[in-house]
Order: structure tokens, then sequence, then C-alpha cells
């Protein structure tokens, strides 16, 4: 096995990993950055994110609305001290990205536009049309291009990571394409492998989402945090669960069901605001966990509307009119007119909640630091305590800017102390050990069980037992179940015994992934018992800040199987109060 | 939804297994609405797990699942077999070293995009870190177009120039670098100029189009090319009247 | 073991029947060969001009047999076919206009290349007498 050694190893090269990359090489051109991707960099997901990204802009606005905003967004489980770094850092990120050349949409005068947003008090999300994170993808790519020091390792699937004595040493990864293995000796880690939206069913998430920093980070000892809370985006595409940004209403769109009633206003989202005309914080303009909880309330009246993909509402554009829909909304066009064959300009368009964003991940903090020493992690895998309990729309891509140029820093300066890496027998035997198993999971055969089985009965029962309402009686049943098939996983076999490009292979170490991660949202839906943000509980309608003003921590046991831990919530300055969306009228 | 069953045939190779590639054959109960991607996710999932291709978004904007679909280079997630007769062949990318059944090496893509220097260049102090550049919107669409480029490479599969001799730069990049070259806050044209009037730059393209033909994202890269010829000839011009660089 | 990327065998010398699209590229590609015999053609007229009135009086003559006369002929509508057609659909992406937010329509730009085109001729029409 092929040993290389770098100062700061990223794991991931999506806005996050790419933002930190960046960081580095343009602070301290004498560290080395290994930038490992399971797939080229512009594939990564940050590409599919559409709707902007929030920072302060304009004199109407102020970090101090941008602040309240997150924090009762996130039902008073956000760290405000993280909140707070935060809202200071978003606009100088955005701008650092406008100054590298990304073409954000534009005002009459020449300055960036900002549009309207889920529950965000005042227009602050920068967008470049409806494609936002794509081009903050490319941008950040491309950008990186100009950069020696920052060596890439695309298509290098990342596996376990390296530690000894509590302290994170490296990562082992395999090269696809040659199906040889690597061990990434270094002092620093930095995960930026996103989210694992692909444990469920029916999500925004790409393919390549499976959770691998998470579950790598987790295998070796450190808590995930906050995992029961998992976004759905109301407004998805049927059968396929592609997005459509919330964009569609920060323009106008509205959310009608069967008998076009724009329904919204019977779930404490009211009074109804004219067509057309969005009123922030109001109605379609609400944050995404009511907005969700609200479909499924009336699915359940028999309010919906069926179609071939089952039960939808109808998200209605056609008075935004076709210029200004090819304008904002190009690619939404492009999607719904493709996809479900609904032209927006033309038709309503039926969307239903779709698995969006984990608002948990890798227990971290302001400065993407873990409990693991060396080993860091921002993005969509890491839980900062940002988002709380329900990330407002907007906040994420800032988040990659803002985590990854803050990490970076932190990264440096402890790479930086650290020094050279030593010659380690321990790593190597570690390493050694990591693809010996992997040669087992080979070779095994005869087990009787299949990859895309076990993907398809864990993706239900996580649909089932955690999806938009839980109760005691469905989140136990999943625990069960998914610990089952973690046990069944062990006889599975991978047909494909083909070093070269094995994607089978690679199928079956991503559903461990997924598997690990999965357990963890179950049980910690289960022993969070109350309601908050985007963890409903039937069985505990209401916020309990008694018992639970705190974030869960899963660990992984011996056996296997998570155990729950809580760490309380830093409150600053905002006390736990009311989500008010009422448009103010309850003020 | 009603179903129709296709017959994918399906460029395999496996370098540890075979001299060369071969096709195989896959009958598939597809719904109406799916995608060529859709099919091939289905052999994965129900016939054959060793089936190798790449993807992930399935919307159109990662760029990764680039195939040749019935001789055409194609976006399989937005390739529908509701346009499609029954019996479908899939290929790897043309113009590309075959890694294994449906995925190429990239490599050599990969390297030129960096020679372009699709970064912003400037010769002048940029605006303070909490300033935008002020960018009319007649400016942003000026090289928007160009901004659109996912990289899924279908381009150079398309390009009998690239077919022919690899050493040529190609649509996406050279489309990539008149983006740059175009954008207002961009001032670093002269720096991209040599590399790309060289003779593997744009020179090297004889405007067959094919490549703005089967781009799946209208980015058009045979029409930034020609503009570069004519800003090319310009600059010439202006170097042999003016005696030097403008 | 391992990996021994495939590469394709391309033709050098059948390469553009592979689809349509090749082709009709090459149908254009080969225009030049009738710009060749043209080049001759105007160095021989040249030739036979400098050398007097009947040798320029049997170079005319040469031309008006009937397979020079279909040669003519097929090299006209070739060239409006493949020169002028083509090159003035493909003129738009060379030379975007752009006006304001929008870019002007590329009908304008074809149109404006067939006007000048026209004119063009006329002159010389009239240059040349025949009008």
């Amino acid at each position: 096995m092929e040993k290389i050694t770098a100062d700061v190893v990223i794991v991931g090269a999506g806005g996050a990993g790419l933002r930190a990359a960046i960081a580095i090489a343009e602070s301290d051109p004498d560290l080395d950055v290994a930038l490992i991707s399971k797939v080229y960099p512009m594939r990564s997901h940050t590409c599919a994110a559409e709707g902007g990204a929030a920072g302060v802009k304009g004199a109407d606005d102020s970090l101090e609305n941008h602040f309240h905003d997150t924090v009762s967004g996130g039902d008073w489980l956000c760290d405000q001290e993280v909140v707070e770094y935060f809202v200071n850092q978003a606009p100088r990120e955005l701008v650092q990205l406008e100054h590298w050349g990304c073409p954000w949409s534009r005002e009459d005068d020449g300055s960036v536009a900002v549009r309207p947003f889920g529950g965000m008090k005042k227009k602050r999300t920068w967008y470049a049309a409806d494609k936002s994170g794509f081009h903050i993808l490319h941008t950040l790519f491309q950008t990186s291009l100009q950069f020696p020091t920052i060596k890439r390792f695309d298509e290098y699937f990342a596996l376990e990571l390296l530690h000894k004595n509590g302290k994170c040493r490296g990562v082992v990864a395999m090269e696809m394409r040659s199906g040889r293995f690597f061990s990434f000796q270094s002092s620093v880690v930095i995960m930026a492998t996103g989210g694992g939206g692909q444990c469920f069913p029916f999500t925004t998430n790409g393919a390549i989402k499976t959770g691998d920093g998470m579950a790598m980070a987790y295998r070796a000892g450190v808590p995930l945090k906050d995992m029961e809370f998992v976004q759905y985006h109301p407004t998805g595409l049927p059968g396929t669960g592609i997005l459509l940004t919330e964009g569609c209403r920060g323009e106008g769109g509205i959310l009608v069901n069967k008998d076009g009633r724009r329904y919204l206003q019977d779930y404490g989202m009211g009074p109804e605001t004219p067509v057309g005309e969005p009123v922030l914080k109001t109605m379609e303009l609400g944050p995404r966990d009511r907005l969700s909880q609200a479909f499924w309330h009336e699915q359940k009246k028999g309010n919906t509307v069926e179609t071939p993909w089952g039960d939808c509402v109808l998200l209605d554009m056609r008075h935004l009119g076709e210029k200004k829909i090819n304008e904002r909304l190009p690619l939404v066009r492009e999607l719904a007119s493709s996809y479900v064959g609904h032209d927006p300009v033309t038709d309503p368009v039926p969307v239903r909640p779709v698995i969006h964003f984990m608002m948990g991940g890798i227990d971290s903090n302001l400065n993407g630091e873990t409990p693991m020493p060396g080993l860091f992690a921002i993005g969509e895998t890491a839980c900062s305590g940002l988002h709380g309990a329900n990330r407002l729309g907007s906040n994420s891509l800032t988040d990659l800017l803002v985590s990854g140029r803050r990490s970076a820093e932190r990264a440096a300066e402890y790479a930086r102390k650290a020094g050279e890496i030593p010659e380690d027998p321990a790593m190597t035997a570690q390493s050694e050990d990591v693809v010996t198993a992997i040669r087992e999971l080979l070779q095994q055969s005869g087990g009787g069980e299949s990859i895309a089985g076990i993907r398809r009965e864990m993706k239900s029962t996580l649909e089932e037992g955690a999806g938009i309402y839980r109760d005691e009686e469905g989140t136990l049943k999943a625990c069960e179940k998914i610990a089952e098939l973690r046990g069944r996983y062990g006889k599975i076999e991978v047909h494909d015994k083909s070093n070269v490009f094995n994607t089978d292979l690679q199928q079956a170490l991503e559903l461990r992934n997924l598997l690990d991660i999965a357990e963890t949202v179950a049980e910690a839906s289960l022993e969070r018992r109350e309601s908050r943000g985007a963890h409903q509980r039937l069985d505990h309608v209401e916020r309990d800040d008694e018992h639970f003003l705190k974030h869960s921590l899963a660990y992984r046991q011996p056996d296997g199987r998570p155990r729950i831990d809580w760490l309380d919530v830093t409150i600053t300055r905002s006390k736990p109060g009311v989500r008010d969306y009422s448009g103010g009228k309850s003020e | 939804m009603s179903m129709r069953q296709m017959e994918l045939e399906v460029m395999r190779y496996d370098p540890e297994q075979d001299d060369e590639p071969h096709f195989q054959s896959y009958s598939v109960p597809c719904e109406d609405d799916w995608a060529i991607l859709d099919a091939l996710n289905y052999v994965k999932e129900n016939i054959d797990t060793t089936l190798a291709y790449r993807w992930s978004c399935h919307m159109m904007v990662c760029g990764s699942c680039g195939m040749m679909v019935n001789g055409e280079p194609s976006l399989t997630c937005k390739t529908f077999i509701r346009d499609l007769p029954d019996k479908v062949r899939i290929e790897p990318l043309e113009n590309f070293p075959i890694e294994r059944d449906l995925v190429v090496v990239l490599d050599d893509v990969m390297e030129k995009l960096r020679m372009a220097k699709p970064f912003i260049i400037r010769h002048d102090e940029p605006p303070p870190e909490d300033q935008e550049y002020t960018q009319s919107r007649a400016a942003l669409y000026k090289f928007k177009q160009y901004t659109m480029c996912v990289n899924c490479m279908c381009c150079y599969a398309a390009c009998p120039q690239y077919a022919l001799d690899s050493s040529f730069i190609g649509p996406a990049v050279l489309a990539l670098a008149h983006r740059y070259n175009i954008d207002s806050r961009d001032q670093g044209k002269s720096e991209r100029l040599d590399l790309l009037a060289d003779h593997d730059g744009v020179w090297e393209c004889s405007f067959v189009g094919a490549c703005s033909e089967v781009c799946p994202k209208s980015v058009d890269p045979a029409a930034a090319v020609q503009q570069m010829k004519i800003d090319g000839a310009k600059e010439w011009w202006k170097q042999k009247l003016g005696g030097g660089k403008s | 073991m391992s990996r021994q990327p495939y590469v394709r065998p391309v033709s050098k010398t059948t390469w553009y029947m592979r689809n349509g699209r090749y082709r009709k590229y090459m149908l254009r590609e080969v225009t030049c060969l009738l710009v060749g015999v043209y080049c001759f053609l105007t160095i021989w007229a040249l030739a036979a001009l400098a050398a007097g009135a009947d040798t320029w009086n049997g170079f005319l003559a040469s031309q008006q047999n009937t397979v020079m006369v279909v040669f003519h002929a097929f090299a006209l509508v070739y060239f409006l076919i493949y020169q002028a057609f083509d090159w003035f659909k493909l003129a738009p992406k060379a030379m975007p206009v752009q006006l304001g937010e929008k870019k002007l329509p590329d009908r304008y730009i074809i149109i404006a290349h067939y006007v000048a085109w026209a004119f063009v001729s006329l002159f010389v029409f009239w240059l040349t007498g025949v009008i």
C-alpha cells in the first residue's frame, strides 16, 4: 500500500472542501494540501443547490436580523456564538466569491441582487438565477486551479480514519480506477463529505451523498450530533425527488391543495397574502419544517392531489409570467417540464416534501474542531450548531464558505504546530487492517443478501419510522430493523471482483456508511421525546425546553449500536421563544 | 404509469478480463417517464451489479453521466426513453480511453482545464473585501452562457478534431477561457492568449460545430471558439500595426 | 491486473463516415477542391488573355461545351449551399451582437449577410457590365 503524507488532508471537494483548500493555499503556501474526493470536484453535490446563499446586504437589513431569523428558524437549538460568527462573516465570504468571478445575478445598478427566502425577515439571499450552488462550486473549483500546493486526488474513495491515542492521523482511501489503496498520513484531516440523504428513499440528494465522512468519524469514536434533525424540503418533484428551489416561492409562487386553497394559512402561517406579492416570513415564505408538516396534515385530510407518482400539492407559478420564470428560474422550468411534463409557465407543478438536508453531523464547533484533536468537520457533514433543529434555506451555501475558511485557518495552525509527520508503523498497520477487511468483503460469497435489497429496506424503514412525524413505537421499530439490517449486511455478496472502477464494491461500502448513520437518526429520534423544528413527535407534540434544550450526541458502542448522550446548547442573547410566521400579526 | 420493455445494448469492458470491449444486452421494463439513467440504474440494482458507470445528481447539473446513446453524446439523466426506439445502444463517451464499461479516462481534459487559467486575473487592485465589483446585467449576459458548462465532456466526444489529435485543447476548455476573457471583472486575456492562439488552440478548430449541437446545456462552445479566433486575429493585427502588445 | 484503458481506433481516412454531422461538414470542406479548380481556370484565363485575342476566344469556347457548363452550374449550386448558406448560418456564432441585456436574434445577423451579399453581387454585375 502506498503512503502519502500531507500537512493537511481534506476529504471532499464540494463547496466546503474547496473553500478550505483555497484558504490554506492562500494563507500558507508552505503547507501541502491533499484534496481527496470520491468524484471530480465539479460533480460534488453543492452543484445541485439552486436558490442562493444568505448574507446581510442592504441598509434595511442587519446582522441582528439574520441572527434572530437563524436562531428562531432553528427553534433555539442553535449554538448562538456560532450563529453570531456566521452572520458576521457571511457578507465578506459572499463578496469574496464575487471577486473570484461568481456570476451572481445583478440589480439595475450593477450591484449583486438578493431575493426573499423562507424564514428570512429581509431579502438577503444572494443568487445566480436558480443555479447558485452550481456557480459557487464551479467558481471555487476553477479558482482552486491556480494554487499548486493543492494536490487533488479525484475519484479516491475515503474508507476509514487513522487515529492514535485519540488523535487523528490521516485517512485510508481507495483509488477507484485502479482499486489501489492509499494511506494518507497527516496530523490534520478536514471532513467535508456532505450529508447522507441517500439513507431515505425520496431525496433531493445525489447518489454520492452517502454520509461517508459522518460514518468514518462515528466509527472512529467521534459522536454524531443532532442526527434526528433531517430536513424535508417542501417542494420536490414527485417520482425523482428533484429539488424545486425555495426561490420559486421567494419570487412569488404559491402552494395550493386540490381545492385550490392556499392551505398554509390553516397552519399558523397566514393570513393569506396577495398572489404574486410574497410577504417575508409568512405563508409560502415560512420555514421548511412548517411547510413540510403542513403537507402531511393536508394529506391526512385528503386534500392532496393524486398523481401517477403519489399524493402531491401544487406549486403555482403561472402568475410570474414567462419572462420572469426564464430569467430567475430557468432550471426549474427545464426540470419540471422534462421530468413531470408540467411547464410552470402554463401549469401548476405537482410537488411534495422530500428529504433534503441533515442538520446533524459530526460534532464540531465554530472552528470546525471535533472532539478528536486533528479532525475538523465542515459543511453539511458537520454539526457546528449553526442550523439548530431546522436550517433556513440559503444558510447552508454560506456555511460552506464560512466554515470552510474558518476551519482552514485553525487547521493550518494545528498543522504548523504538529510539524513533520513521523514515520509510524502503527499507522501503516492500521491502514493494512482496513484493506484486509475490504478484501475479505470482496471475497465472501453465499450469504444470500443483496446490496440493493438491504438498501431498499433501510430506506423504507427510515421513512416509515423517522419521517416528517414520528412516535415512540415507530422509531423503536426503526431502530430494531436497522440493527437487524446491519447484521444482515455481513452476508452481502459483492459480485464484481474487478480492481478497476468497482462500483459494486463502492456501493457496498457506501451502504455500510448509510446503515451507520441511519441508525443514529433512528436512535436519536427515539430518544428526543419532544417536538422541535424538523423533529416532530406525535406522542410529544410540544417543545420541551426543560429537558431537551440540548444537542443529542450519538456514540458508537462496541456492539455497533449507538448510545445517545446530551450536550447543552450555547445561548448568548436569544432566549427560547415562540416561532412566529404570521407576518408579524401576532407580535 | 405504463411500462415499456426496452432493450439496452451496453458496451462492457473489464481490463482484467477483456482484451477489447463487447456489447451486452439487457431487457429492461421501463416506466414512461424514465431517462436512460433510470434504466441503467434498474440494471445495476436488479440485473447486473457489475455494470460500471458514473452518475450522481439526476438533475442535469453534475455532469457525471455523459455517454453515447445511439451514437449521440448525451447526458443520460436528460435523455428520455419516450424519445427513443425500443432498442438503445449505450457506449462510453467517444474520443476518450475506456477505463471500465461506461467509465472513461478524463485526465487529459482535466489537465487542460488548468491550462485555460479559468479564474479572475487582475492587474489592478480588486475592490476592498467588503465591496463587490459593479457589473451591469448586460455585462453579465455577455459571458453568462459560457458559465453554464457542466463539464460533461459531450462536446469532446463530438469533436472530430479532438478525435484525430487529442493535443487540441478542445471545446469546453476554450469556451471556459473565453468566459473569463469577456468577464468585465477579468484582466487576464493577454495571459490566456499565448496558449489559446497556439497551434493546439483555437486555430485547430475547423468549425464543424458538432460540439454546440450536442451540448446539453446550450453553452455553444463553437461560438466561443470562433469569437476567440476573431479576437486573436484582431490582437495579431494590433501587434503588427501598433508594434507592441495592446 | 489492474488498469489498461482501451483506446478505440479512429480512422484517419474514413472518420467522417461516422455520422451525418461529419459528412455534412466534409461536404462543406470539399468546396476547397472547387476553389482550386477556379484558381486554375483564372490563371488559365489570364494567360489566355495575355496571349492575345485568338487564345482568349479559344479559352471562352472551351468553357462552352456541355461538360463545362454542367460543371459551372454544379459549382454555383454547390457554393451556394455549402459556402453561402452554411457560412451565413454560422455567422451569428462568430459575430454575436448584444444590445443591452438582449442578444440580437440570429436571423437579423443572417439577413444582414444576405443583404450585403446582394449588394456586392450587384456591384460586381455593374462593374462587369452585366447590368
